[in-house]
């Protein structure tokens, strides 16, 4: 891949205008920032909308969310969960299978903002090279945070888990939590282009575990169109997901990218000037002929 | 981008065991870190107490998922969640007696909030919580056992009379006054940590301590007997046969009782001591 | 730096000629400095209760860093409780007052003005054109008037916590100067029930017996009080007695369980008001068993009884006043024995223990203790007596039970009044700082006395005004009435501690009519409500004298400087009487009487007579060589605590009534106290007993010397119900206290983080199943509502005190939390102090 001197996606400003570029960008935004801000509310202005942090909490007075990977964690230390935590984690484990596992990384959990500010300043910087990560290496990490819930009998990664620790923080105070924020923002920054999100994080494993059975997914319909600007490449935090769906054509593979790791996080349709990609559903996966179709089939609805 | 491990057909085996074993050790390495920092967290500070109806702390750690709901539920902002950097397993809920004491809510929010049995659901009745155990540490400097009015931690106390009792004994220094002494009971103290917060000492002399810590334990091969008889309501040997005794004149002996008795024989009369015990028909005899 | 012996010799020998002459010489030696690093110890009574305990307190560098329980101290050997472990934080609250406050709009005094800083300048001119103009008023009023009609329309409103001197300047500026009787002391609140059975019992003020009686009786009973709280270390004594002596029994009485039942043998929770019918029993039951003191009651006591259906001290406008035959009448008659013995035979065990819901067996085990002659019996009571609608009668039955069996003024058996304020007694009775009394037992409304106190005050005849003043109730009224015009309140909060404060205290305070003057070293409620504050110096920051429950005088030196421009109520008494010529003030006819008065100050005439000002300054040392401040002394040029106090003292050793005799001023800075009569140096521990007191003639045995035939009245007096009682709609009791970790309106103890700590705000003490009823649990905010006012407040079913159904308790400490908004100013019609212990209310969620 070709770090380009032409800023990445300035043809699709060119052709859809700043905000057309950034649509799926400003949308996810706003997400992460108005689930934060819901938890706020209470404590900042007394509006209990939602209690609790993402590992658990309960809205409205009645409805319970619970992480399922920390609950899991809490099972494998041989504690039976109560009722609310388990129904919470039902709850969410149904939404995520439906929504795209990873759709948790790009538009819920406040760390992604974190490194992508680190992934931004480093395209800045030009920084490049650093250690060179297996991108499974999460895989090794989440198995390990499982096995140590069972050896220690304690929700061992909690204790550094940035993610919990990044919102919790806000919610109910930092502490020196602000250090392993800021320990991920190096390690993206200088180490390792994308290296948490993309390569450690468990939570993230956790989440794309559900990805392979999520209907909702981004395809690349207009496949035909693309112009091998490669800026798609350039924006995805997890760019190995994009060439069979793109490039796949030929392969008989379908245009929907059914990587789990996708995070539906829709970079890739804002920065296309061609208006390759779209949402769309799993199940829309024909090899060829989808992208020729009436509109009302992409999925911008959704939004 | 172009990883190697997304083409593992074009990797020799021997790479792709070499890396693999390296993100293995590493990871490893890590869950190591993360795993010995785990029990070092684990040791609670003695001035942290765990929310009423908290498991044993080992077990606690294991199902506490740091949500934070017991703190939000907590209404006088008692608890609060463990910061990166504090003693305390980082995320899990505790308070510090001698800032902010538990007010011991009838309705326990704090637990009807916890979602995973962390705090179990079973505790109903706040005054069966045990979050700890209120021991007067120091006998010297508390004022009271200088003969000094204060009591603060025995007024304070919500199971006052039960948790925390007073014994009340002569001064003998001062030799005419009493003091008022303090006791603990760990058969009704719910380690609330109202004494520890209004102790008026620059330290606290009173202080909450998790039970382990502040409970001896009597030795498994023996019993207090008066306690064993007072449990069962009765002896626990049948009772000796009526004793006799060789006693002169005027004497008795009380078994179990008074021991010997010098009975008030002589000048026996049908009236009292005085005009009042004779009309309130209470005879010198008696 | 290394002295040879030679230099150390040399420098010591200046360091202690320097120490003699008083001076320090700079730079002299670290050995020297070395002493002036270390704690000063002196000695001064505490500050708060009117146990009395004495504490060392330590000074360094000016300000006091530390007490500690004197060991040396009679009453306490050197025990305190928690007030007085923190006395050396009274002083140091963050916002003591420091500088006079007046309520100004455009640089001008106005009452709807704001607080702004004034010079001390300032405010007395403020002060003097508003008294100088109620006195012109009353003067055109006056015109021609004999002293006993003389009304006026400027007042005060002192305390039990003055020290003597100040009481007595007070007395003397108001009464002599002003010629207003206008002056009462907040002890009204507290003691003026005692004081009224204490006159027409025996003809002379406080208790008989003394502290010991604590070690030498068999059986307490106690009457409406909670000494577990209220008198820490008098209850230790009491505790360590009943744990010590074989057979010592306590009985209980009061209308909720408090501390004391934790060591009662006999706890008995009575329906508020049934004391009366309770006390009747008793005598009832003595007589009916004929165990009497046939000798001691022919002999010492004459029978009476009161007039009764005397209403409630409310206004007279009043429904309950309107209704009651005889309002406010309180004059004896006299009544056989056998007469009183009728009096008493309705009181039988079934009526009273009816009645007041304490089980009959109690209630007789109680009358046996009462009637064993073989048993000392010493009774204790406070607020649960005193604050009460019928509470000269209360005290009055108290007295009767132990008249009639002679068990009184002997070691152990005592009816013994306890009292609230550090003094009450040595301060507002002694000194007389009451709208009806004169130093020493004497009263406004006998010429004879009035004369008397004219004749040491070297004033014209007919000075002093014969008409008894306003009260401390009635001056709230007359504020609010517009009658009182110049009004200063001094050494008390009593907008919080006057009951119902929104319909009668601060409507007064507010009055366009009125100017109020608060002193205090704190920005108390009270001090809210004034127009103009002014910052006074407190405890150690002057040299003061207290006079406790058991008659022990106890004085103290200046330990320290106040704060800012914070003066002694004494300095602020005294240096505003500099502003009055006494053409101001007195009428030509008084004048004429003393001519050399004319164009003399009040100050001159009052304070500058030649008494007051006999002793010049001198330097305040003690035992030890320490030199101490005396900042009046310094300011007037005289050592006018020792003049004061030496004046004052004429009224005890040479007045009408005798048996008040104080030692000389100086013997009681070398003393931990005396108990008075002091006579020829000796104390006097029991009253109007041969042996004991040096009154009593050998041969007389007892003698009752403040009445003219020596002998002790028992009065009868009925039982009558309380002047509101739940019903429907406000179906609870509301009875209000203290607790011990506070003093009163908490302005001194809640400034002690500790101590705020330990008891932040006040509770309202409740049964659990009257909680619940009312959908209420333990921690929930409850509104407490009279008819008069509301209070929101945090319920506690677990506490100290566990009112039985139908009562709750409130501590009125809690400036946050006026209960006082609440309380009903129903008062004694005779003492006319306010009965805080019973009124209306109901407690809904809030």
């Amino acid at each position: 891949m070709t770090v380009r001197t032409v800023s990445i996606g300035a043809d699709a400003i060119a052709s859809k205008g700043w905000i057309g570029a950034h649509k799926w960008l400003l949308v996810r935004r706003t997400s992460q920032l108005s689930i934060l801000a819901l938890f706020l509310l209470g404590p900042w202005l007394g509006i209990w909308i939602v209690k609790g942090n993402l590992n658990a909490s309960l809205a409205l007075d009645v409805l319970p969310l619970t992480d399922p990977y920390v609950l899991l964690q809490t099972l494998l230390t041989w504690h039976v969960p109560g009722l609310t935590a388990s129904i919470g984690a039902l709850i969410v484990l149904a939404f995520y299978l439906l929504a795209g596992g990873r759709v948790y990384c790009a538009w819920v959990c406040p760390v992604n903002m974190v490194t992508d500010a680190a992934h931004w300043l480093r395209e800045r910087l030009g920084i490049k090279g650093g250690s060179r990560l297996p991108r499974n290496t999460r895989y090794w990490v989440l198995a390990m945070t499982l096995v140590l819930a069972v050896v220690t009998g304690s929700v061992a990664w909690e204790l550094v888990n940035p993610v919990s620790m990044l919102h919790r923080g806000l919610i109910f105070g930092m502490g020196f939590a602000w250090s392993i924020v800021l320990a991920v923002f190096m390690l993206d920054l200088f180490v390792s282009r994308r290296a948490w999100c993309g390569h450690l994080c468990p939570v993230g494993a956790f989440y794309s575990l559900l990805g392979h059975v999520t209907p909702l997914r981004v395809s690349a319909v207009s496949r035909d169109a693309c112009n091998d600007c490669m800026d798609c490449y350039a924006v995805c935090p997890e760019p190995q997901v994009i060439p069979p769906a793109l490039k796949g054509e030929d392969k008989g593979i379908g245009p929907v990218i059914l990587a789990a790791n996708c995070t539906n996080c829709g970079r890739c349709i804002d920065v296309c000037a061609k208006d390759v990609f779209v949402f769309a559903s799993r199940f829309q996966n024909k090899s060829g002929g989808l992208g020729r179709k009436s509109p009302s089939q992409k999925m911008e609805v959704m939004s | 981008m172009a990883d190697k491990r997304n083409n593992p057909g074009m990797a020799s085996r021997r790479r792709f065991l070499a890396d693999m074993a390296r993100t293995a050790g590493g990871v490893a390495l890590l869950g190591l870190g993360v795993g010995l920092y785990s029990r070092q967290a684990a040791s609670l500070p003695v001035s942290a107490i765990r929310p009423p109806g908290a498991l044993p702390e080992a077990d606690f750690l294991g199902a506490c998922i740091r949500c934070g709901l017991c703190v939000r539920d907590c209404p006088y902002d008692t608890l609060k969640l463990s910061e990166l950097g504090e003693d305390v397993a980082t995320g899990t809920p505790y308070f510090v007696a001698r800032d902010v004491p538990c007010e011991m809510c009838d309705d326990i929010p704090c637990v009807k909030a916890c979602p995973t049995g962390a705090l179990d659901h079973t505790l109903t009745d706040i005054d069966e919580a045990r979050m700890g155990l209120a021991v007067l540490v120091d006998q010297e400097t508390c004022i009271a056992f200088q003969g000094l009015r204060c009591e603060v931690c025995y007024n304070v106390c919500p199971v006052r009379g039960k948790a925390i009792t007073l014994e009340m004994r002569h001064n003998e220094r001062s030799g005419k006054h009493a003091l008022f002494i303090p006791e603990v009971h760990s058969s009704a103290c719910t380690g609330c940590g109202k004494c520890e917060q209004a102790c008026v000492m620059e330290q606290a002399a009173i202080k909450v301590m998790p039970v382990s810590l502040a409970k001896g334990e009597l030795g498994h091969h023996y019993r207090l007997g008066w306690e064993e008889k007072r449990k069962s309501g009765e002896s626990l040997v049948a009772p000796d046969v009526p004793h006799e005794y060789n006693l002169p004149e005027g004497q008795r002996y009380e078994h179990g009782g008074a021991g010997l008795i010098f009975e008030e024989s002589a000048n026996k009369t049908p009236f009292g001591k005085s005009a009042l015990d004779t009309l309130n028909g209470r005879s010198a005899a008696q | 730096m290394k002295l040879t012996r030679r230099e150390f010799i040399k420098s010591n020998a200046i360091a202690a000629t320097a120490v003699a002459a008083g001076v320090t010489i700079p730079g002299i030696s670290p050995v020297l400095a070395k002493s002036k690093d270390a704690i000063r110890w002196d000695k001064a009574p505490c500050r708060f209760c009117g146990t009395g305990c004495s504490v060392l307190v330590g000074t360094k560098d000016g300000r006091v860093v530390a007490t500690q329980g004197d060991p040396d101290a009679p009453v306490n050997r050197g025990l305190n409780c928690i007030k007085g472990y923190f006395l050396s934080k009274i002083m140091y609250g963050d916002d003591r007052l420091t500088t006079p406050l007046l309520r100004m709009k455009n640089g001008k005094y106005d009452k709807e003005g704001d607080f702004a800083e004034v010079s001390w300048d300032q405010a007395f001119d403020v002060m003097e054109e508003k008294w100088k103009a109620a006195i012109k008023k009353d003067l055109e009023r006056n015109k021609g008037l004999p002293p006993e009609e003389l009304t006026s329309s400027v007042g005060m409103f002192g305390s039990g916590q003055w020290t003597i001197w100040e009481g007595y300047a007070a007395s003397k500026l108001y009464k002599g100067g002003f010629r207003s009787n206008h002056l009462d002391p907040n002890a009204r609140h507290c003691m003026a029930s005692a004081v009224g059975a204490f006159m027409r019992g025996f003809g002379a003020d406080e208790p008989m017996g003394c502290y010991d009686d604590l070690e030498h009786a068999d059986v307490f009973v106690l009457w409406g009080a909670n000494m577990a709280e209220m008198h820490p270390i008098l209850w230790s004594r009491l505790t360590d007695t009943r744990l010590t002596k074989e057979g010592c029994e306590v009985h209980v009485l009061s209308t909720f369980e408090h501390r004391c039942f934790e060591l009662g043998d006999n706890n008995m929770v009575f329906t508020p008001q049934t004391d009366l019918a309770i006390l009747n029993y008793i005598a009832n039951y003595i007589i009916q068993n004929k165990a009497y003191n046939e000798d001691f009651i022919g002999k010492h006591v004459n029978f009476t009884k009161t007039p009764t259906d005397i209403g409630y001290g409310l206004r007279p406008e009043h429904p309950l006043e309107q209704q009651a035959k005889n309002p406010g009448k309180g004059k004896l008659s006299k009544i056989s024995f056998e007469e009183y013995a009728k009096s008493v035979e309705p009181y039988t065990l079934e009526y009273a223990s009816e009645l007041s819901g304490v089980p009959a067996d109690q209630l007789e085990r109680l009358a046996k203790v009462y009637a064993d002659p073989d048993k000392k019996v010493s009774s204790y009571w406070t607020m649960g007596f005193n604050q009460h609608t019928r509470g000269v009668w209360a005290n009055g039955l108290t007295y009767n039970v132990h008249l009639l069996m002679g068990k009184i003024s002997e070691p152990g058996n005592s009816p013994f009044s306890l009292t609230g304020q550090p003094s009450a007694c040595g301060t507002a009775r002694e000194v007389g700082t009451f709208s009806h009394r004169l130093p020493a037992d004497l009263v406004v409304k006998k010429k004879e006395h009035r004369d008397y106190a004219e004749q040491v005050w070297k004033l014209p005849a007919g000075t002093i005004p014969g008409k008894v003043g306003y009260h401390a109730v009635l001056q709230n009224r007359m504020l609010k009435d517009g009658k009182l015009n110049a009004y200063w309140v001094m050494c008390n909060n009593n907008m919080q501690a006057a009951a119902n404060m929104n319909e009668e205290t601060l409507p007064g305070y507010r009055n366009p009519d009125n100017f109020i003057v608060v002193s205090d070293p704190y920005p108390t409620v009270t001090a809210q409500a004034a127009d103009l504050i002014l910052p006074t110096a407190m405890w150690t920051e002057k040299e003061g004298a207290y006079g406790n429950a058991e008659r022990r005088t106890q004085f103290w030196r200046q330990q320290v400087k106040a704060p800012g421009e914070a003066r002694s109520d004494v300095w602020q008494l005294v240096e505003f009487s500099k502003r009055f010529k006494a053409e101001e003030v007195w009428p030509e006819e008084l004048l004429a009487k003393k001519p050399e008065y004319r164009g003399k100050t009040l100050y001159d005439i009052l304070y500058r007579n030649g008494q007051v000002d006999e002793f010049p300054k001198q330097k305040v040392t003690d035992a030890a060589g320490n030199v101490y401040d005396n900042d009046e002394m310094e300011d007037f040029g005289f050592y006018l605590q020792k003049g004061l106090f030496e004046e004052y003292r004429i009224f005890g050793t040479q007045g009408p009534k005798k048996g008040h005799d104080l030692g000389e001023f100086d013997s009681y800075h070398k003393t931990r106290g005396l108990r008075w009569p002091v006579v020829d140096g000796k104390e006097t521990l029991w009253r109007y007993r041969e042996g004991y007191d040096p009154f009593v003639a050998a041969g007389e045995d007892v003698k009752f010397y403040g009445k003219p035939d020596g002998r002790a009245s028992i009065i009868f007096a009925p039982y009558e119900p309380p002047a509101e009682s739940p019903d429907e709609e406000y179906d609870l009791w509301l009875s209000t206290g203290r607790v011990l970790e506070h003093w009163h309106s908490g302005s001194m103890t809640r400034r002690v983080p500790e101590l705020y700590r330990a008891f932040p705000d006040a509770v309202i003490f409740m049964h659990p199943d009257d909680a619940k009823a009312r959908g209420l649990r333990r921690g929930l905010s409850a509104k407490v509502v009279s008819r008069r006012g509301d209070i929101t407040a945090r319920i506690e079913t677990r506490g100290r005190n566990r009112p039985p159904r139908g009562l709750i308790f409130v501590p009125w400490f809690d400036a946050s939390r006026l209960i006082n908004k609440v309380t009903l100013d129903a008062t004694d019609p005779l003492s006319k102090e306010t009965d805080y212990k019973k009124c209306a209310v109901k407690v809904v969620k809030a």
